[in-house]
């Protein structure tokens, strides 16, 4: 297959190595770390407000964890190999390091926090559940069924403790992310050390969008109503971190516009000719502007809740679009160009390949069916929890 | 305290248990000379040294086939190593008579280096093999050893030429 190339381009730039995975990559870690610092502000900063979305939150967070690697993965064509990175760590590798990372935010942090906020509720399902089920609530009760005050507040405490802990640690899973890109001083597309929080902004943006997505989805499939303080509150938050972000991005382009480095005129003719559409129509227009500018409207504008609820649908759906082309344009957008400044190439997604366009879908339809199979284990929904109230009383009496 | 915290020493234990599998796992499957040197195995460097030599190296080669080496002076290829398009061939230095190399399919091999490429500096000699030669084998037109088709000047005036140079 030809690539179609446009001037000078060294022999090994001409075909793109990191894929649509790599761009997948980022942009689902992001969502991680979003929706957990989207629950953290309940848990330590008492926004009770958002409270209808705290497990949720956490819950999404699992999902779109334990989907993260897959695509490095998909794109390494080893899997067996990344447990090397843990067997043999490599300390000098920004990527193998990326897997202690990952690793500390599973297992120190989401895994625990669930566990600790669901040990109530998996205690007394064991009890009252069947089938395959009460084995599943069996073992993860880890042999003690202690939901006495005392206990769960030591489960409060602790909770509370390792939230305290998960909020740097989400800070430091998505801001390593963008460190991974910023580091690399050959690519001036990428190197730049605002890349990390960048990135840090970009995922809360999407994290709390797709959590507020989720949110209204879920309620409506359920057919319960939408919590409208708990939605309006999401909402102002996803506003406050997309106007930090959108300025911060604002800011970087302004530094690299006025210091116009040797990089400059041949990344602007980019922008205006083969990133035009992703960047500047797709992530800034419609994808940070556009859903800025509604979500804004609401605060200025007395709305009804339908008008709100709608607005507040189709700016976080434009927000995901635009964080996904964000990310496009800096994974893919830092590969089109020469190192020599000379020359452009194009990005030819395959299908149904190793890493084209369909083990991309794949990988983004994964983390939902993972997230209904969580869901259905640990209900997170807040009259699920008024029911084991009940279960509570009746367990106690029994025992 | 105890029992109300005990749920948290059964999850310590299954970290403590989940630790030492992982302890267990990676002394069974790390080789024990890994971090010898360095970030590898130690014992490479003796697996791979007690590999038998595939290469001769070009000096080996133009000690016999000096009339080859003798037009390879005279064209581009001169930097070119004699393995590099023949292949490994220390079997073949090694006992001339019975390895005996293939003979090349130069329609294939001249292609690696001169198929055109746009990523390929302007200066460097590339074609379209498609539209260029329809598949015939390079060496019906070039001479591999010395490919420039020469038109015109005299090969003396060209080697006292390239001899000034």
């Amino acid at each position: 297959m030809q690539i179609p190339v446009q001037g000078f381009m060294y022999p090994n730039e001409v075909e793109l190595q990191w894929s649509i995975l790599i761009v997948l990559y980022p942009y689902i870690t992001g969502l991680v770390a979003g929706a957990f610092i989207l629950a953290s502000l309940e848990r330590v900063f008492r926004v009770e407000a958002v409270k209808p979305t705290y497990r949720l939150a956490l819950l999404t967070a699992l999902a779109f964890l334990l989907v993260a690697p897959l695509p490095l993965q998909l794109h390494l064509g080893h899997p067996e190999r990344s447990f090397e990175m843990y067997m043999t760590p490599h300390r000098s590798s920004a990527m193998a390091m990326f897997g202690f990372v990952y690793l500390w935010y599973l297992m120190a942090v989401l895994l625990l926090e669930i566990w600790l906020d669901y040990r109530r509720d998996i205690v007394l399902r064991s009890q009252t559940g069947t089938g395959w089920k009460r084995g599943v609530y069996r073992l993860l009760t880890l042999g003690s069924s202690n939901v006495s005050e005392r206990s769960l507040r030591i489960d409060e405490r602790l909770g509370y403790f390792i939230t305290l802990i998960g909020i740097p640690s989400a800070f430091l899973l998505h801001g390593y992310v963008g460190f991974i890109f910023g580091s690399v001083k050959a690519n001036p597309w990428w190197s730049s050390p605002l890349m990390p929080i960048v990135f840090l902004f970009s995922a809360m943006v999407s994290g709390i969008s797709a959590v507020m997505l989720l949110y209204m989805f879920s309620t409506w499939v359920r057919g319960q109503r939408i919590d409208m303080r708990c939605l309006d509150t999401v909402a102002r938050y996803l506003l406050y971190t997309f106007i930090i972000d959108f300025s911060l991005e604002m800011l970087d382009l302004l530094q690299r516009i006025y210091e116009a480095d040797e990089s400059f005129r041949s990344l602007d003719f980019m922008v205006h000719t083969r990133l035009w559409t992703s960047q500047v129509i797709i992530q800034i227009l419609l994808g940070t502007v556009t859903p800025i500018a509604l979500i804004s409207l609401t605060q200025v504008l007395r709305c009804s809740d339908t008008a709100r609820k709608q607005i507040y649908a189709v700016a976080g759906s434009l927000t995901m679009v635009g964080i996904f082309a964000m990310r496009w344009n800096v994974v893919i957008g830092g590969q089109l160009f020469s190192k020599s400044f000379l020359g452009y190439t194009s990005y030819k997604m395959g299908f149904a390949t190793r890493e084209g366009l369909l083990p991309a879908i794949v990988l983004m339809i994964l983390p939902f069916i993972i997230l209904w199979v969580l869901v259905k284990l640990l209900p997170p929904w807040p009259e699920s929890a008024s029911l084991s109230e009940s279960d509570a009383v009746a367990v106690h009496a029994t025992s | 305290m105890f029992k109300d915290g005990e749920h948290l020493i059964r999850l310590a234990a299954v970290f403590a248990l989940g630790l030492a599998a992982f302890v267990i796992l990676r002394a069974a499957v790390v080789p024990r000379s890994f971090g010898q040197y360095g970030h590898y195995r130690g014992a490479a460097i003796a697996e791979i040294a007690s590999r038998p030599i595939a290469l001769a190296g070009h000096v080996t080669c133009e000690s016999c086939h000096s009339d080859i080496a003798d037009q390879k002076k005279l064209g581009k290829h001169v930097v070119v190593a004699c393995e590099a398009c023949h292949g490994a061939l220390a079997a073949h230095a090694e006992d001339p008579t019975s390895v005996q190399p293939k003979k090349l399919d130069t329609a294939v091999v001249c292609a690696r280096c001169h198929e055109a490429n746009s990523a390929k500096p302007k200066w460097f000699p590339q074609v379209a093999t498609a539209d260029h030669s329809g598949g015939i084998a390079c060496d019906t037109c070039h001479q591999p050893h010395r490919p420039k088709i020469e038109t015109g000047k005299s090969e003396t005036a060209k080697t006292e030429a390239e001899g000034k140079k």
